[in-house]
């Protein structure tokens, strides 16, 4: 009965301890093995790197028109031209840095800040831009419309 | 269950034998015992760089057009990949202090000393290779500090007389930072240094096991004399319990860390931009970085830089050499050698908050 | 090489050889002075005092004398000359000193011929005189008067150049001093009834910074407004053309409002009114309000129809202005907690890009024109803002995460603890 006696304070210290260590062993590997696998699956977006973007969806834009996307920190221009094509380009005015737009009633680029027109080409034709709009490549894949950097030479 | 897989391994790889050893390890349990825990600090730290670089290779790119937004990537798209990035940040600047804070409790400790000499030298080139580890490690998210840290960094090395510009033309890939750069520090990053750490610290750990843990001069001497006054602890399983211990803490620190104050990104690295004024190194290099600023231009016929950067390689190969200076006989020699450990703290820590404080 | 049997022929060939040497070093030494053609003018006048020293240097930079053109082009005379009374005779042409009332029809002679020009540089321009006659400068100085600028008061004279040329008195970045030159000078223009403190308000103006500071040759000039050869002011009804040239669509809104009908019938003169002329400044919000910046309130009587209009353009300006910043707020205070925000970043520019697209809007002074635009750009504040708020949450779960992790840490600390103590009792 005493052998009893003096087991009890110490299987109880014992379950104390098996508790303390075992539970907290177990919730903190939890809390490393849950971050962990969480992070080996891949996320929905996937990353096609700085030099490419899904700009659009394929039946997404109308002919003749634009739509304005954003490509690593700056915004890009996307145009569906009359005739089905696309094409892409920076859509940072080389003036002063306002956001152009697609203009189907002149089948042109245009800045609303100072006037400035861009031709399809980003070539600047008229106002106070003084260098052309960047020109991105454009690829059809699946149903998704690609753009991408153009490759350096 | 745990004897018996003990059992199924020691029937076939002779176990028992094999983790002798380690059952009768002792460590000398004295006031000055934890220091002995900053090197199972820094293993434990490289082990978590190991993984967590692990996990950051499955989503980082290399290159210059990718590195950036890959990071950007995990940072805001992977689930957790914040965590993982902020630890790795934070797990290598307290591995590197870790590691300088280990090597200067065995300067002081003196725990250099025949025969743990090849311990000390493996040491330190450890050390060397760590701070390798976080120059190259530092470019690779490609962002304007770390372009231009590198930049000068590099051109620093190039000061060097007659080996100098091919050093850096070596580290750069090339006359200027470039992408090459950027790939060729991602392999060293990923697999030299790891490959040459690996290596040397299986050599330094099994070179401790074999030859023990070293205890103070002065206590040496006391237990010498009278051995029953030594103290010592089981390293199985009372010393590696406390070890689990602290490396528990460190593990909430890294996650308090990475959560209160995750890692920056940066503004991605553009070469054409000039450098932002007051550039500075990563602290652990402020030290070099500063001495190499306060030395004039010119000193006799020799170019400053030129003199710092050559002083600075022969310090750090003294430094490797440290213990042969020291042998049992002549006490004046140890006394420098005492001095030179505190000189050398107190110039390190008062030249990095130098570094830190100046413009 | 043919072997000479006559020994009177190396005698001959040497001859031959000396002659030909003679004749080049001839050419060579005389040819020195001007390009094509011989100029011994500036032999003297090199090293004459002033005014009558032109260097060789300051002369080669003339864009006349790099053509091939001579001091004789327009002073007559006879440059092939080296006698003084020959080059300078009257039989020779020579003209002396240009007489300043002479200057523009000398130049004019050359610069009003297109044939003449086409053989130099065929799109070159050849209207200037006729524009020139029809400017305040042409027209006074028709009427006799020489104050008036004439060609080579703008264009300097013996090192003109080519108003491409960035040193050129007449290159865009330099026009504003030139014309400064007499219409800064209070005491030069002494006698005229026109202010000159033109040059002091465009160099504080906005278009100032930009052209000659921030280098944008798209920015206006003096020229630009007034024209060069031509140069009158545009006059009053007329401003708004000019101005439109570049700020298109303020200029279409504004035709269409009801300012520009009350400002033509009461002669004043469009956008300068609220905006100045020579000295425009960036506008603010602070134009639509009651301080000392405020325009509308100089004429529009406060309480009035048109005041509260004015109210109300200014608080929806205000108002999206506002939403902006605190949108702005939110995302730095996420970014510096280390979220990342940058997609809610670009969509600010958006929303700066719709403010920008209000105040355009204003010169319609039409309230519900211009609450379309503040709307839209709500919206898109309205977006970022909540995309901030998201990443604040975000960053709490954060940690409560790391408080979770914490807590099982400690209990695994606890743990170790008493393990070791238990082991070691």
């Amino acid at each position: 009965m005493t052998a009893d006696l003096l087991s009890q304070p110490e299987t109880t210290r014992r379950r104390v301890i098996e508790f303390f260590l075992g539970g907290g062993l177990l919730a903190s590997f939890a809390s490393f093995i849950y971050p962990v696998l969480r992070y080996l699956v891949p996320p929905a977006v996937v990353d096609l790197g700085g030099d490419e973007i899904v700009a659009a969806k394929l039946n997404e834009l109308k002919p003749n028109s634009g739509k304005i996307f954003r490509f690593g920190s700056r915004p890009g221009l996307l145009i569906m031209n009359s005739d089905g094509t696309y094409r892409a380009l920076s859509a940072t005015c080389t003036h002063l840095g306002c956001t152009v737009q697609y203009r189907n009633d002149l089948r042109e680029i245009w800045c609303a800040c100072h006037n400035g027109i861009y031709d399809l080409n980003g070539r600047n034709v008229s106002g106070p831009p003084p260098r052309p709009l960047d020109v991105f490549d454009v690829h059809v894949r699946g149903d998704e419309i690609v753009v991408s950097r153009k490759r350096e030479a | 269950m745990f004897a018996a897989l003990l059992h199924w391994l020691d029937e076939r790889f002779d176990w028992d034998d094999l983790t002798a050893p380690l059952r009768h390890k002792t460590v000398p349990s004295h006031r000055l015992s934890y220091w002995y825990f900053l090197g199972g600090i820094t293993l434990f730290l490289f082990v978590i760089q190991v993984l967590t670089g692990i996990l950051l290779l499955l989503y980082y790119r290399p290159g210059a057009n990718e590195a950036f937004e890959s990071v950007q990537y995990i940072m805001t798209r992977v689930r957790f990949g914040w965590l993982v990035r902020s630890i790795h940040s934070w797990s290598a600047n307290l591995m590197i202090f870790t590691a300088f804070a280990h090597m200067f409790s065995v300067l002081f400790l003196k725990a250099y000393r025949k025969p743990r000499e090849l311990t000390w030298v493996t040491g330190v080139i450890l050390l060397f290779l760590v701070m390798g580890f976080g120059f190259s490690g530092y470019l690779l998210p490609w962002n304007t500090l770390a372009f231009f840290a590198t930049k000068v960094g590099t051109e620093i090395t190039g000061q060097v007389p007659v080996v100098g510009k091919p050093m850096m033309i070596f580290l750069r890939g090339g006359e200027e930072v470039t992408g090459a750069t950027l790939t060729r520090f991602f392999g060293f990053h990923v697999a030299v240094l790891p490959g040459l750490v690996t290596v040397l610290l299986l050599l330094h750990v099994l070179l401790v096991q074999r030859l023990g843990m070293s205890v103070p001069p002065k206590l040496e001497v006391q237990w010498t004399a009278n051995p029953s006054a030594k103290r010592e602890m089981r390293f199985l399983p009372n010393f590696l319990l406390r070890e689990l211990m602290a490396w528990y803490v460190a593990l909430g620190v890294l996650g308090a860390l990475a959560a209160v104050f995750p890692w920056n990104l940066g503004v991605k690295a553009d070469p054409f931009v000039s450098a932002p004024a007051g550039i500075k190194p990563e602290w652990y290099f402020l030290f070099m970085f500063q001495t190499l600023k306060l030395i004039p231009s010119k000193v006799w016929f020799i170019d400053g830089e030129v003199l710092g950067v050559l002083a600075f390689g022969l310090v750090g190969l003294l430094w490797i050499l440290l213990p042969f200076f020291e042998s049992d006989q002549p006490s004046h020699m140890k006394r420098w050698i005492t001095g030179l450990s505190v000189f050398a703290l107190a110039y390190v820590l008062g030249m990095s908050v130098y570094g830190y404080l100046a413009k | 090489m043919a072997i000479l049997r006559n020994k009177l022929r190396p005698f001959s060939a040497a001859l031959v050889g000396l002659a030909g040497f003679v004749v080049i070093a001839v050419c060579l030494v005389y040819g020195q002075s001007s390009g094509q053609t011989k100029n011994s003018c500036l032999d003297c006048h090199s090293a004459l005092p002033d005014p009558l020293g032109v260097t060789q240097e300051k002369f080669s930079q003339d864009i006349h004398a790099q053509k091939g053109l001579t001091c004789a082009s327009c002073h007559g005379g006879d440059p092939t000359s080296d006698d003084p009374d020959k080059a300078m005779s009257k039989k020779a042409g020579w003209r002396g000193k240009i007489d300043r009332k002479q200057i523009p029809e000398l130049c004019g002679s050359c610069h009003s011929d297109p044939a003449y020009i086409r053989q130099f540089n065929p799109s070159l321009r050849t209207d200037q005189l006729g524009q020139y006659r029809t400017s305040v400068h042409g027209k006074r100085f028709a009427a006799g008067d020489t104050k008036v600028a004439v060609c080579t008061d703008c264009h300097s004279v013996h090192d003109l150049r080519a108003p491409g040329d960035l040193r050129s008195t007449v290159n865009p970045v330099n026009v504003a001093n030139t014309c400064a030159r007499c219409h800064a000078d209070a005491d030069y223009m002494k006698g005229y009834s026109i202010p000159t403190d033109q040059f002091a308000k465009y160099s504080a103006s906005v278009h100032h910074q930009a052209l000659a500071v921030r280098g944008d040759l798209s920015a206006p000039t003096c020229s630009t407004c007034h024209g060069n050869h031509g140069a009158a002011p545009p006059g009053i009804d007329k401003v708004q053309n000019v101005c439109s040239n570049c700020h298109a669509f303020q200029a279409q809104m504004y035709e269409k409002s009801t300012h520009k009908k009350a400002f033509d019938a009461a002669s004043l003169p469009g956008c300068v009114v609220c905006h100045g002329n020579h000295g425009i400044a960036h506008p603010t919000d602070a134009y639509l309000g009651t301080g000392p910046e405020a325009v509308c309130m100089r004429c529009h009587t406060p309480g009035d129809k048109c005041d509260q209009a004015r109210a109300g353009l200014q608080s929806s300006l205000s108002q999206l202005d506002e939403a902006i910043r605190s949108s702005d707020q939110v995302l730095r205070v996420a970014e510096s907690s280390g979220m990342e925000v940058s997609e809610a970043r670009l969509g600010q520019d958006q929303a700066q890009d719709s403010l920008t697209k209000a105040r355009v809007t204003i010169h319609s002074f039409r309230t519900d024109l211009v609450d379309q635009d503040i709307q839209a750009g709500l919206k898109i504040a309205a977006t970022n803002l909540q995309a901030g708020k998201d990443a604040m949450v975000e960053r709490n779960y954060r940690r409560l995460g790391l408080g979770i992790s914490i807590v099982a840490i400690g209990i695994v600390l606890a743990g170790l603890r008493l393990y070791i103590k238990k082991i070691e009792s």
